[in-house]
């Protein structure tokens, strides 16, 4: 299987005055092309830093970090964002939606950071929506979303750019119960269409949905172990292959 | 990314953020609004002035100097001018005979006088003695009827060219010509009228006055009063030339040595230019200065209130540059909106300077607003906007995308 994320030795060192801080002291994994993974770990586990270097949206201070066979941990901010434009899709816990557009337009964002004439742009926008079933909210602003159709436009935005990973930071930790389910179904079948879904999750039931769960603690990986439903979706995998 | 869709993008969210924030905007934008209107009433003022002095200044021909006793716009002390002879009619003959770069010369001479026809008086009306050369040296021609000849100059007779305020006050629907008016109780012809002239700067009238013959004048009036010695050069460029010799033969008749200052002025249009230009200069420099302060102040507002939206919108930037927005486009996104919140204040300030303009062009002069004055106000605003918006621009391009995403 295509490896989609290398990394090799991940140190990450936070300098506040005169304290060093390891936030990640040499993290190496490797995650493969439609792999479904969940980081866990407790707070000050390194586990936001780490999702922010997978994300491009931090650089590491030493190791080295291949995305979709792109060295990206010395590359600068504008070659990042151009990455992270293409190759990422982010999925936040508080949604992040821009609060004065409508679902629309924060789905044709990236496409119009990427430099996509109007009409692709917006059919793309327009199928990214239907895929999250919000054929029907498309000229609806955030403030007229509930939470769940707010995390489905967020997913959409994720979508759009047909991006290598997406990476989801607690997705369903501003939702009630029932929605969250609903959201982490979503995610199940996005992986079935051939997606490579990263979580990161505190919560064990969420990680759960993952084939894969990565535990950090204090900057270190703790385990890496495949989950029930990995090994089930394996043995499919290899039945029908 | 290309940038048309780029700018395109920023404009519209600039649009929707100052629709978000309107007061705030206006209030920020209020120093460029009151920058502009100055700018392009004052502009506006001044070329209506401008207008009006061209034309009023067209009377004293470009190419004539008139020799008189005093200078337009002396710039020495009252003593030198207090001992100044009178132009006397000898030195006018004297001129007349030994000139050779001139065109053509005629004297004049003015006084105020009591106008009678039938029923109708009128008191102090100008009345100028002069002779035939009177319109080719000054370029002013009759409209109807006639000028008077040599023969009727020379002689002295009893005719007269009115302007066009004469006729409308005393012959109204009636043909003044062939008519006999009485100046200060002599009976006078009217042989030619002038067209309507308006007015010198708006100060004294072309149109009022009655045109007789310098020896009829001197009959009714005396011969005390100083002449004035029109001298028409051959063109505009010799002037200079025709001015030196006019001082040279005016020296001459009034045996001053060659080293000698003369005590009499020499008057140009030039004269009236330059005076004319130095008090517009002075009215654009103090202009400028209320322009530039309040455009300077106006920056500082929006500087600020740019740092402002800046800071609010952290995190709107944060989600921005995780989905792939560039620096470039961050800088570019907010500066855009500075010069949108700059070109909306200058686009008001022209909304507010136009009617002014009106009513200036109905109340005090002929004006209109100039496109060049509404581009350049425009251009200006947007510069503006530019060195107000660069710095908290800057600042939000230069914002990192973790720490951005995280503020609330």
């Amino acid at each position: 299987m295509e490896e989609i994320i290398k990394t090799s030795d991940i140190v990450k060192l936070y300098v506040m005055g005169n304290e060093e801080l390891y936030a990640l002291k040499g993290v190496s994994m490797t995650i493969h092309k439609n792999e479904y993974v969940a980081i866990m770990g407790p707070s000050g586990s390194g586990k936001s830093t780490f999702m922010n270097i997978i994300g491009c949206l931090d650089t590491p201070t030493s190791g080295l970090y291949e995305l979709n066979g792109q060295n990206v941990s010395d590359m600068d901010d504008n070659e990042l964002a151009a990455v992270r434009n293409k190759e990422i899709g982010f999925v936040f816990q508080t949604f992040n939606l821009l609060p004065r557009s409508n679902a629309l337009h924060n789905v044709e964002l990236p496409l119009i950071y990427s430099g996509m004439p109007k009409k692709i742009r917006l059919e793309l926008a327009e199928e990214a929506l239907n895929k999250v079933g919000l054929q029907d909210r498309m000229m609806h602003k955030p403030n007229e979303l509930s939470g769940g159709q707010r995390q489905r436009v967020a997913i959409a935005r994720a979508l759009v750019n047909k991006p290598s990973i997406i990476l989801a930071d607690e997705p369903t930790g501003n939702l009630d119960s029932k929605t969250g389910d609903e959201i982490m179904e979503l995610f199940d079948n996005l992986q079935t269409q051939g997606n490579t879904i990263i979580l990161v999750t505190h919560e064990d039931f969420i990680a759960e949905h993952a084939h894969r769960i990565i535990r950090l603690r204090d900057g270190l990986i703790e385990s890496d172990q495949i989950t029930q439903k990995g090994l089930k979706y394996q043995s499919i995998k290899t039945i029908t292959a | 990314m290309n940038l048309f869709t780029e700018i395109r993008e920023s404009i519209i969210i600039s649009l929707n953020s100052i629709r978000a924030n309107k007061a705030r905007s206006f209030l920020a934008t209020l120093g460029i609004v009151i920058g502009i209107m100055t700018v392009t009433t004052l502009q506006t003022a001044i070329e209506g002035i401008n207008r009006a002095f061209e034309k009023s200044i067209a009377a004293v021909g470009a190419d004539v100097l008139y020799i008189q006793k005093f200078e337009w716009f002396g710039k020495d002390d009252w003593e030198v001018y207090r001992n100044r002879r009178d132009i006397k009619w000898q030195e006018y003959e004297y001129v007349e005979r030994n000139m050779n770069n001139a065109e053509s010369i005629c004297p004049t001479v003015s006084t105020s006088a009591l106008v009678t026809y039938q029923d109708f008086t009128s008191e102090n009306v100008p009345v100028f003695g002069t002779t035939e050369e009177y319109q080719r040296t000054l370029g002013m021609d009759v409209a109807d009827g006639r000028f008077f000849t040599k023969r009727e100059s020379d002689g002295g007779w009893a005719v007269c060219v009115i302007g066009y305020d004469i006729k409308e006050s005393f012959f109204q629907g009636i043909d003044p010509l062939g008519k006999v008016i009485q100046v200060n109780g002599h009976n006078f012809k009217i042989i030619g009228m002038y067209k309507k002239m308006g007015s010198m700067l708006g100060l004294f009238s072309l149109d009022n006055r009655i045109i007789i013959p310098i020896n009829k004048f001197f009959k009714i009036f005396g011969t005390r009063r100083s002449l004035t010695i029109n001298v028409k050069a051959l063109s505009v460029d010799a002037l200079e030339d025709t001015k030196e010799e006019v001082k040279a033969v005016m020296k001459r008749a009034r045996h001053i040595p060659v080293g000698g200052k003369e005590d009499f002025g020499i008057n140009q249009q030039e004269a009236f230019k330059q005076t004319y230009e130095s008090l517009t200069g002075l009215i654009k420099t103090i202009g400028t200065a209320i322009t530039l302060l309040s455009l300077i102040v106006g920056s500082i507002g929006i500087a600020n209130i740019m740092f402002v939206s800046v800071k609010e919108r952290t995190k709107e930037i944060g989600i921005r540059k995780a989905i792939g927005a560039k620096r470039s486009t961050i800088l570019l996104q907010f500066l855009i909106e500075a010069v949108t919140i700059c070109v909306v204040g200058g686009l008001i300030g022209l909304i507010i300077a136009f009617p002014i303009s009106l009513v200036i062009n109905a109340v005090l002069l002929p004006t209109a607003m100039p496109l060049w004055v509404v581009i350049i106000a425009l251009v200006i605003s947007a510069f503006a906007g530019i060195i107000a918006g660069f710095f908290p621009a800057l600042s939000a391009s230069k914002l990192d995308p973790v720490d951005a995403l995280r503020y609330e």
